[in-house]
């Protein structure tokens, strides 16, 4: 096991907190005049997602996590478990819905993802920034309408729902920004 | 810490900041010089160093022989104190200090300090006159309410709900989880020093000094550092902080002249650092000798000049006061 001492915290660095995997988010040293030091440290814990403030005393340490970041492909999902596949090694992970989160509303067979593991475990999965997915419904539009203003809800072949513009229909494949869940374009 | 991109070559402060610090330090020489203080130089490099348990030291060996061990001052009190002693009346001293270990928004492990003593002033004589040089130097830059003075006791009782003096351990835990710090019974343990630096710089200290320079006082006996007991109350030692917007200043103290006290807490301090395990250096033997011979009633005050300087200009951190802080250093 590995330890880190508080001058060595920085952001993005995995440790162990409580018993769970989290990320350092900020670390400020705080030392009154000629005193004790300490380290404010703002964490978020990876399992639960809650931000946490903590205080520790200047040279304390804290075990680091076993947590790394591994590009994976989808396969399928069986119901229950989405499962992945390491493209080089064939290696397969099967992540529960708590992992996947609100990746699953865009997870299409054979994207590349990225999976946080810890301890070998899926601990989270972060989908492509952009992804293509047809349009499984939508109003039909006033043809020749390209002003967009405010446009109509779309419901995708993953379950997600966006807003397209007027003149987008079912049927299409459109590119999706997940990060903010917004339409980008139509993919001819 | 480690060496970066070549990019890095450039100042981390803008031109325009350096032209600040450069009139700071005219503006402090000229309110000395009218009164009279005289500026020294005393080694930034010396044989002998502080014993203060939360204070890391650089040290480096003259020649490469480790016997001839050679620290970088962390503030040139003690031998500004020697001269005091060698009779050159009130003297002040602008110089580079060194704290290992402390880097962050408000610390760079090497800064500027402005440190002065007055022979013949008490508390209140050296507070009148910190804070007539902070307001003469602010005047310029930032338009400030009037100070503000209280004593440790009367700023944790505002701002902690808790007398520092007389609560208990249980009392301290109660406070800490009442301001959300859970961790903090772990941490403060049965350390008394420790439980008021945990609140005070958790607690107090953000609340302290918004947009004015606020003076707290009168500091507990358990925080000694180098000032004297209070003539009427023992539980407490003539020593001031100076803060703006939540931030230290300076440190200042009617100044501890009697060589056997100073002495116990050489002592006292270095049982600290042995228990913590941390390395132990010598007592200053040759501050002890000038307290012997005898150190005039004074007061002095440290300032940290590069904080100052980032308060009076309203900046996010020390950086960007300087040119070249530890990361490109």
């Amino acid at each position: 096991m590995a330890f880190v001492s508080t001058s060595e915290f920085k952001n993005g660095l995995k440790v162990m907190l409580d018993g769970d995997p989290a990320t350092i988010l900020e670390s400020e040293f705080v030392k009154p005049g000629k005193g004790q030091a300490f380290n404010r440290v703002k964490l978020r814990n990876l399992k639960t997602g809650r931000v946490i403030e903590r205080t520790f005393k200047s040279g304390d340490t804290l075990e680091t996590a076993d947590v790394v970041d591994v590009e994976m492909q989808y396969l399928y999902n069986d119901g229950e478990l989405w499962h992945f596949m390491v493209p080089e090694s064939f290696e397969q992970y099967a992540a529960d819905s708590n992992a996947v989160g609100d990746a699953k509303k865009w997870l299409k067979e054979q994207d590349i993802c990225i999976l946080t593991l810890f301890n070998n475990i899926p601990l989270a999965v972060q989908p492509p920034n952009f992804v293509e997915l047809t349009i499984v419904e939508t109003d039909p539009g006033v043809r020749g309408d390209t002003s967009g203003g405010g446009g109509k809800p779309a419901t995708l072949d993953t379950g997600a729902v966006v807003r397209v513009p007027l003149f987008v229909q079912t049927g299409e494949v459109i590119k999706v920004d997940t990060r903010t869940g917004e339409y980008v374009s139509r993919v001819k | 810490m480690s060496n970066r991109a070549p990019s890095d070559w450039r100042p981390s402060c803008s031109p325009a900041m350096l032209r600040r610090r450069a009139e700071l330090l005219r503006k402090i020489r000229q309110f000395f010089a009218e009164r009279e203080v005289l500026e020294v130089e005393t080694p930034l490099l010396s044989h002998g160093t502080v014993t203060d348990p939360h204070l890391s030291v650089f040290s480096t060996a003259y020649g490469g022989d480790p016997s001839q061990r050679l620290y970088l001052q962390t503030s040139p009190e003690f031998a500004m104190k020697r001269l005091l002693a060698a009779g050159t009346g009130s003297i002040y001293q602008i110089c580079k200090a060194f704290r290992n270990e402390e880097y962050g928004r408000f610390h760079n492990p090497e800064f500027t300090l402005l440190e002065w003593y007055r022979v013949g002033f008490g508390l209140d004589e050296l507070i009148e006159e910190t804070d007539a040089l902070l307001r003469m130097v602010s005047q310029a830059t930032r338009n400030l309410a009037p100070s503000e003075h209280t004593s440790y006791r009367g700023a944790f009782l505002t701002h902690a709900g808790l007398d520092p003096l007389d609560a208990g351990l249980e009392d301290f835990a109660d406070c800490a989880s009442r301001h959300g710090l859970q961790e903090a019974a772990e941490i403060g343990g049965a350390d008394r020093a420790i439980w008021l630096d945990l609140l005070f710089s958790h607690l107090v200290q953000p609340r302290l000094g918004r947009n004015r320079f606020t003076f707290v006082r009168d500091f507990p006996a358990i925080l000694p550092s180098l000032a004297r007991f209070k003539s009427n109350d023992e539980r407490l030692v003539e020593r001031v902080e100076v803060f703006l917007d939540g931030m230290e200043l300076g440190n200042g103290f009617f100044e501890l002249n009697d060589p056997l006290e100073q002495e116990r807490r050489f002592d006292r301090d270095i049982a600290a650092r042995l228990d913590a395990g941390r390395p132990v250096p010598e007592k200053d033997g040759r501050l002890l000798e000038a307290l012997q011979a005898g150190l005039p009633d004074c007061a002095g005050i440290a300032i940290g000049v590069d904080r100052l300087l980032l308060g009076l200009n309203r900046l996010e951190a020390i950086a960007e006061t300087l040119a070249f802080p530890l990361a490109t250093a």
